[in-house]
Parts: structure tokens; C-alpha cells; sequence
């Protein structure tokens, strides 16, 4: 029923910059930091904070917060693009890498599930877990990442759509055999390759 | 004061309407995890497009999933035992 | 127009606007012109939806603040400060401009002429605007059935339908109204600035024992106590509706 031409609202621009070729397609600039969930935030002490990796044999391998913390961190600077449209360049995170994590652990797996405090999932390659191009992220612009914003700690794949980057993360599965993450299994594209626009089921 | 960012499950009548064609936040709806019966406006919902999450007030189970592709409208009511419509 | 709703697919209006009124120094009410527009009932709202130039859209849900008149529908905004569309709408959109709205929407949290109990109203903020429809459609229905406002306002100024409100309690046709301001009071205002609270219910809101129907409207922490105070006060949970307004990302 959208009225053909469109209706313009004279004078109307949105909270936004002005367009940039570094931007993928659909997307618009934003200067803030939008709070997306799917969710409640869930509340979480540090003393009670786990990460546990579960390798396709059913092996579990878990930090506390302490452990995870001792772990070497590293700073990352990246653009982050989310489906509902925004974008945000230039973006300082403070995490640990995958490769971090990874490290020593027999896998044959393929494909990995992330799953967060409060019951969100989303699965990924696992290739695209490691070399350099995913963290668990605990600070956000030099300041202890926000709760609202997935703190204490959330997954960082900038270079997929940020339905991936699970917040509030509380593990990661690897798997044999793909199976869909909260998201992908209602629509949501497996992958996210926000360059090639896939947000949907076939794009 | 709350964080988080829901809202009144009747601040999502728009968009509920035009997925169902029906006003459904004057419907009971029974949490299929905990079993409360009330009314989907009293949901919470947590809304950016491209997905709509209705959750139980009570429990935060997911009532109601939804996600819009352009010309695709994907619906998951797992989360619910029933609804009961008001039909004239 | 109960059921309008009911009816056929949700269809955007291309509304105009004929007139802006500032409210306050940061709400202003913008009434439209909607082309068929079916009518609405009071505590319904509209989905607004705003188009830039190459293509970029937002859209926001806005209460009804009138009562059902032909093809007018008012809305009241009150501007957030990074609000991209409130902004636009309490700031930049003018007299003869084209909005697109969607509704009325929201079976629910509404208040019709047939009912008859007597009804508590809460309002914190700009949570004013659908309770303000629905002492509007009972006085243009004539009717008398008791109303009571609570209005939880920062200051004086931030009353919106301030003189509306005098107006009509004077009027003595059983509209009362308690103000709670949370900032800063009027000279001589015998209560501190301070939130509503289990004292203040107890002496300005309708008795428990009456069994009033209650609506309560405002940013989500507002309703959450507001809600948990009735309750613990003894009103049935069931005849108390609530409607929150928060952030969402413009669902379409």
C-alpha cells in the first residue's frame, strides 16, 4: 500500500552522516551506539562469569573471569554493520582473540555455536572464528563493556553482521554439522556477509 | 529503572497487524514455558527490524518470534500453547 | 469503531499537516488531516513513518490524543534529545507537509463512552497523551463517569494541556486531577518535589474498594512502580493496563 512515488518528509534526514563509499550496501552511518536485543540484559557477576568452549567430543575447556583475563588481549579498530541498517566506523574494542582460545584444541569441527547468557545463539564457520577475525571483547572505547552493549564480555566478528557477535557470551560449541543459531533459523541469513548484503534465507 | 529496551507488547500493534491482519494484542496468550495466560499486549517486546521477539512478562520465554525479509515474513509461536481471538 | 482495526490489511495514510501547537517548551502537538481515516478509539496509537530523500526511513508509534473526529487526527510529541524523528516532528515538519501514518492501532489499552466504571488515570510525562484522548472522548460523549488523573510532571512547565486540564476539572463534571511534580513544585505547593509514591496514592488516587479500571502511561520505570504501587495497594492487577514507551529500532 506504499503510495507510489514515494512520500519524502520535507527537511527530514535522520540521525545520520552523510553517505560513504566504505559502507556496505543498505547500510547508513551512525555516530552512537544503538542497544539492539533480542532479550532481556542479563545480569551477571564476574565471580559467577564462565566462558566454556565444548569441542565436537563433548571435551569442555572453561576460563573464570580471572583465568580469561590473564589470558594476552589485544586492541582491535574495526567498522561494525548492523542489520537494521546502521553502521559504525572506527569502532575500539579491547578482547581476546579466538585464535587465543582456539589454541591447542584438537578440532575437526566445521562450524561453530555461540551462545550467550540469556539464551541467544548464533552459528558461524569456524574458520571464520579464527585467524585474527573474531574476539571476546570486555572493553569497548577504553571503558569496561556496558551491559546493555553485552558486557561483561560478547563476541566480536566484525566482518559478519552483528547478530553474530553474540553479547553476553557463555560459550562456544563446535560442531560437525551446521545447525542455525537463534536468528538463523527464523529467517536470518546463515552467513551475514554484510559486502554481499545477506540478511535473508537465499541472499 | 530498567535498562532494557522493551516495550508494552500494544506499542507493537502496528507491526503485529500487518504481519496477522488482525489485532492480536487484545488476545490471550498462554506461555508455553511457564503457563501464564494474559493478554499479548502485556508482552515484552523487543523490536528492531528486521526481528520482533514478544516475550512472556513473567518468564522472558519467546512467545513469538518474527522476522520481515522484503516480500518474506517468517513466524515462530513455539513460545505459545494458544491464543484466544476476540472474533465479532 | 471499535473493531476498525479488525477490518483488512493495515494501509499507510498520506496525512497533512494543518496545524503545529507547542504545548510546552518541548511538546508540541501537530493535528492532521487523514483522508479516510476510519476513526479511532481513545488510548489507540499510530505508527509514524519519515522518508529522507535517498530512501533512509524511521518509524516511531505515537498515542491519539484526540477524541475520534472525522478525518482529524492530533498527536502529541515530545521532543528526545537525540529523537531523530520526535525531533523532526516537534522542530521541522510544518503546516501543508505530508506525513505518512499507519493505525489506529492497539485494541487493548483503550477506554470506550460504554464504559462504565470509574476510571484511574496515571500519567508520567508526555505519558499524558492517551489519557488525555480519553478524557476528551468522554466529554464529547457528555458523560460523567468518574475520572481521576495522576500527573507525574518535573515542573509546572512541563504540563502538557495545562490550561485544557483546568478548563475541564472546573467544569465540575466529575474530573479531578493530582498533580506529583518530581523537580520542582508551583510557589506554595504544600508536597516536595518527589515521585509518586505509596503515600501519595493513598490519598489522591481513586479508593482500591471502587474497583477502578487503571491505565497508566510513561517511560518504562515510571509504569513498572507505578503498576507494582497500585498492586501492592490492593487494585485488582487485572483492571490495571499499562502501556510503556521505550526505544525500538522502527518496526515497520
Amino acid at each position: 500500500m506504499t503510495p507510489d512515488p514515494p512520500i519524502v518528509s520535507p527537511g527530514f534526514v535522520g540521525r545520520r552522516r552523510a553517505g560513504s563509499a566504505t559502507l556496505p550496501p543498505g547500510q547508513y552511518l551512525t555516530e552512537d551506539f544503538p542497544v539492539l536485543s533480542a532479550g532481556p540484559t542479563p545480569t551477571i557477576r564476574l565471580d559467577d562469569w564462565k566462558f566454556a568452549l565444548t569441542t565436537e567430543s563433548g571435551d569442555v575447556r572453561t576460563w573464570s573471569w580471572s583465568e580469561f583475563r590473564a589470558l594476552p588481549s589485544v586492541s582491535i579498530t574495526t567498522d561494525i554493520h548492523c542489520v537494521t541498517r546502521w553502521s559504525k566506523l572506527g569502532t575500539v574494542w579491547e578482547g581476546v582473540s579466538l585464535d587465543t582460545l582456539l589454541e591447542g584444541i584438537p578440532a575437526t569441527a566445521s562450524f561453530a555455536m555461540a551462545e550467550s547468557y540469556g539464551g541467544y545463539t548464533t552459528n558461524l564457520p569456524l574458520a571464520d572464528l579464527r585467524d585474527g577475525k573474531a574476539w571476546i571483547a570486555f572493553r569497548y572505547g577504553g571503558e569496561d563493556l556496558a551491559p546493555e552493549h553485552g558486557g561483561p564480555a560478547r563476541l566480536l566478528v566484525p566482518h559478519l553482521y552483528l547478530w553474530k557477535s553474540a553479547k553476553w557470551i557463555r560459550g562456544i560449541t563446535l560442531m560437525r554439522k551446521d545447525r542455525p543459531g537463534f536468528w538463523e533459523s527464523l529467517g536470518y541469513n546463515n552467513y551475514g556477509d554484510p559486502w554481499r548484503e545477506q540478511r535473508y534465507w537465499g541472499d | 529503572m530498567s535498562k532494557d529496551s522493551f516495550v508494552d507488547g500494544n506499542a507493537a500493534a502496528g507491526a503485529l497487524l500487518s504481519v496477522f491482519s488482525i489485532d492480536i494484542t487484545d488476545a490471550d496468550a498462554q506461555c508455553a514455558a511457564c503457563g501464564n495466560v494474559a493478554p499479548v499486549a502485556r508482552s515484552r517486546v523487543y523490536a528492531f527490524e528486521p526481528g520482533i521477539v514478544l516475550r512472556c512478562a513473567v518468564c522472558e520465554h519467546p512467545l513469538l518470534r518474527i522476522a520481515r525479509g522484503t516480500g518474506r515474513t517468517w513466524i515462530d509461536a513455539r513460545g505459545l500453547t494458544y491464543l484466544e481471538l476476540r472474533t465479532p | 469503531m471499535a473493531g476498525t482495526t479488525v477490518l483488512g490489511r493495515l494501509a499507510w495514510y498520506v496525512a497533512t499537516v494543518v496545524e503545529g501547537r507547542q504545548e510546552t517548551r518541548t511538546a508540541r502537538t501537530l493535528v492532521l488531516n487523514v483522508p479516510s481515516w476510519p476513526g479511532h478509539d481513545a488510548g489507540q496509537h499510530v505508527d509514524v513513518r519519515l522518508r529522507a530523500a535517498d530512501g533512509y526511513t524511521a518509524v516511531r508509534s505515537y498515542s491519539i490524543a484526540n477524541a475520534a473526529q472525522n478525518e482529524r487526527v492530533e498527536l502529541t510529541v515530545e521532543e528526545l534529545a537525540d529523537g531523530e524523528v520526535s525531533l523532526y516532528l516537534v522542530r521541522t515538519i510544518a503546516p501543508g507537509d505530508p506525513l505518512e501514518i499507519r493505525g489506529p492501532v492497539g485494541g487493548w489499552f483503550v477506554w470506550r463512552p460504554a464504559f462504565i466504571e470509574p476510571v484511574q488515570l496515571v500519567a508520567g510525562g508526555s505519558g499524558i497523551v492517551p489519557l488525555m484522548a480519553m478524557i476528551r472522548t468522554r466529554a464529547a460523549a457528555g458523560l460523567q463517569t468518574p475520572f481521576r488523573l495522576l500527573y507525574s510532571v518535573r515542573t509546572p512547565e512541563n504540563i502538557i494541556y495545562a490550561a485544557e486540564l483546568q478548563r475541564r476539572e472546573s467544569e465540575g463534571q466529575g474530573l479531578t486531577i493530582a498533580y506529583a511534580f518530581t523537580r520542582a513544585t508551583p510557589a506554595g505547593w504544600p508536597r516536595p518535589p518527589a515521585r509518586i509514591d505509596a503515600a501519595f496514592l493513598s490519598e489522591a488516587a481513586l479508593p482500591a474498594g471502587e474497583d477502578p479500571a487503571c491505565y497508566i502511561c510513561g517511560p518504562t520505570g515510571f509504569v513498572e512502580s507505578a503498576a507494582a504501587l497500585l498492586e501492592q495497594a490492593g487494585y485488582d492487577p487485572k483492571r490495571i493496563k499499562t502501556e510503556r514507551f521505550g526505544p525500538t529500532g522502527g518496526i515497520s
